[in-house]
């Protein structure tokens, strides 16, 4: 297989396990975001497969070929340190040119290759400075252009984005998928900014605690997360966990909380007691007027100028967040809940997927 | 208080300072250029007819008394000087800072210990260890070489330097390393063109200091060399003669020993304050 295929990486410091087995395979030219929280591991991973983690092992295969035990210099592959880690005492040219330099390819050649990837990251007119004389956006730019720019088959980008201002990160967003896309590389993406995610990836994997949750396209790890650990970290407002109320209603059973209902095919209930229902804020159906729903109070109210984030409070007494478009609501007054356009249920014991409801897109189950 | 009187007062405490620790300096230039006549007249004058007698007996190596012509070995013993100064400064850059790399970069069994007992070599008074270390010597044949000079020598100088640079490659951030070797650099490469370069000021301090040191240890050398191989800090007793003692030509020789020292000091300031790991990380 060409591209990244890694198995059973594990790496524990002193007794702490930081990856519990990781196995995961990254095509070439597929963008994989590696998506979890602080301290689940992903800077850790990266690091093993780069080969600069002693405390790693497991199997890393670039392009079929078996690299665990080869000196980082011998791996092919480039990696954007989520520091930068650009050399303080080099031009940013100097910088760039140094994974050509190890190649030892010709100097026309190298400054060919500077100029070309520098251009394309908007950079070619800071090549002769050192990276203090840089702003955060230019370093974060020349250690991606040092990344990329030997076009190995793999891309480690760990979290790059992190220390760039908002309006250079929207517009690396929208750049950085032709990109990488351009070279071929089976790229791993790091990021804890679901809308990065979303933006970047043809597929996610979410780490947490050094386990890999769930491994699978981003809409899918939106609208159907594995588990209640996933559904609780991708997205932002965070999906509703309510615990409902199950109704059995012929072959199907409706999940009531808050005022939904929504209904579930396929589900055996006769161990399941309060499951946990999962609807995204935007699922949530409001009915402008009292009429027919479940009343709510709204509790607060934010507005993100397309559309507004309700914090409501249902009949039940349960809290809800729903988001809708349009003129914000005034905070006291009072709407009905509808019903969800589209629902998870989780089990509540082990919190792992067991159905969903209303799908907006086919996801298997 | 009012900015102007905060300026003055802190003004008057500098001068303070730098009067209380450049006064002998100055006096004892003074003193180079005085015959000893002028400088055991009491109350000392400022007004002297300056002379160049002073230099010309430590150059010339003859020194004149009111008994007779001694010969001095000042230049030798200058010489001397330069020679065990720099190459054990050298020596302890060569071993010191290559271990100091390794103790800052990686854990191995001891390390921590071995450290720990290169520094204690400086708590430890040096006349502790050199009545057995001269019977050492002899039975190696290393008395009054400048090869077992150099050797004692790293006793000042190796835990100096180690343990400074030790601290400036523990600042720089591992991951500027980790990037050269991801880049396809071998790990030699990374710790001349990277990890060194980083250091660098640390390297240039720490061999200042060490420097400074071994140039004015005066125990070793006493102990363990003859007069062809001291340095001038053991030289300067040839001044304590039967005639007296020759207070112009030891401040003639500290002022010329003090030389090298400044120079050094002066050239090793761009590197002493230049903050080469700024920006190079985040923030």
């Amino acid at each position: 297989m060409s591209g990244l295929e890694i198995s059973d990486i594990r790496a524990r410091f002193g007794h702490a396990e930081v990856l519990r087995g990781i196995d995961c395979r990254v095509a070439a030219g597929e963008t994989v975001v590696l998506f979890g929280p602080s301290g689940a591991g992903k800077t850790t991973l990266l690091r093993a497969i780069a080969g600069v983690e002693p405390a790693a092992s497991g199997v890393v295969r670039i392009d079929g070929r078996e690299v665990q035990d080869l000196e980082p210099e011998h791996r092919p592959l480039g990696m954007a340190f989520q520091n930068f880690s650009l050399y303080p005492h080099l031009s940013a040219y100097e910088n760039i040119a140094s994974p050509l330099r190890a190649r030892r390819l010709r100097s026309q050649e190298i400054e060919v290759r500077v100029r070309r990837v520098a251009e394309l990251l908007r950079i070619g007119h800071v090549l002769g400075h050192i990276p203090r004389e840089l702003s955060n956006g230019q370093k974060q730019r020349t250690a991606l252009a040092r990344a990329l720019v030997a076009e190995p088959p793999v891309l480690l980008l760990d979290d790059p984005l992190r220390n760039v201002d908002a309006k250079l990160r929207y517009e690396m967003r929208l750049e950085l998928p032709p990109l990488l896309r351009k070279t071929g590389a089976a790229v791993i993406f790091v990021t804890q900014d679901f809308r990065e995610a979303m933006a970047l990836a043809d597929r996610v994997v979410v780490l947490r605690e050094g386990a890999v949750l769930q491994d699978a396209p981003a809409e899918e790890v939106y609208e159907a997360p594995a588990s209640v650990p996933v559904a609780q970290l991708f997205g932002d407002p965070p999906m509703n966990l309510l615990s409902a109320h199950l109704v059995p209603e012929g072959n199907r059973v409706r999940a009531e909380a808050a005022g939904m209902a929504p209904s579930f095919a396929d589900l055996d209930i006769t161990h399941l007691e309060r499951p946990f229902l999962g609807v995204r804020p935007e699922d949530v159906l409001l009915a402008s007027r009292p009429a027919g729903g479940a009343h709510a109070e709204i509790l607060a109210v934010t507005p993100l100028h397309d559309r507004c984030v309700l914090l409501l409070r249902a009949a039940d007494g349960t809290e809800l967040v729903a988001s809708v478009t349009g003129a914000a609501p005034e905070p006291g007054t009072f709407v009905s809940i509808a019903g969800a356009r589209h629902a998870v249920l989780f089990d509540p014991v082990n919190g792992h997927r067991l159905a969903i409801s209303g799908a907006r897109t086919e996801v298997a189950a | 208080m009012p900015e102007p009187v905060i300026r003055v007062l802190r003004g008057g405490a500098l001068a303070l300072i730098l009067l209380f620790f450049l006064f002998p300096i100055l006096w004892i230039l003074l003193m180079s250029f005085q015959t000893n006549a002028d400088i055991l007249r009491i109350p000392p004058r400022l007004g002297f007819t300056p002379t160049l007698s002073n230099y010309v007996a430590l150059l010339s190596g003859k020194l004149a008394t009111s008994s007779g012509t001694l010969d001095i070995t000042f230049l030798r013993n200058l010489g001397n000087s330069l020679l065990l100064s720099v190459a054990s400064v050298a020596a302890s850059l060569v071993l010191g800072v290559p271990a100091a790399y390794a103790f800052a970069r990686y854990r191995f069994r001891l390390g921590e210990s071995i450290a720990f007992t290169l520094l204690s070599f400086r708590f430890a008074p040096p006349l502790l260890v050199l009545l057995p270390l001269s019977l050492y010597f002899q039975i190696l044949g290393l008395t009054n070489t400048y090869g077992g000079l150099i050797w004692v020598y790293q006793l000042i100088t190796l835990p100096l330097i180690l343990w400074i640079v030790r601290g400036y490659f523990e600042d720089a951030s591992p991951d500027i390393e980790h990037a050269y070797r991801v880049d396809g650099h071998s790990w030699w490469r990374t710790f001349t063109r990277i990890a060194i370069p980083l250091a660098r000021p640390g390297i240039a301090a720490a061999g200042l200091l060490a420097f400074i040191f071994a140039w004015n240890n005066f125990v070793f050398a006493l102990v363990l060399a003859s007069a062809d191989k001291q340095p001038v800090t053991v030289g300067a007793l040839a001044f304590v003669t039967a005639a007296g003692i020759q207070y112009g030509q030891i401040a003639a020789a500290i002022v010329l020993s003090i030389l090298p020292t400044l120079a050094l000091a002066l050239y090793a300031q761009r590197w002493l304050v230049e903050g080469l790991s700024l920006g190079a990380v985040k923030g």
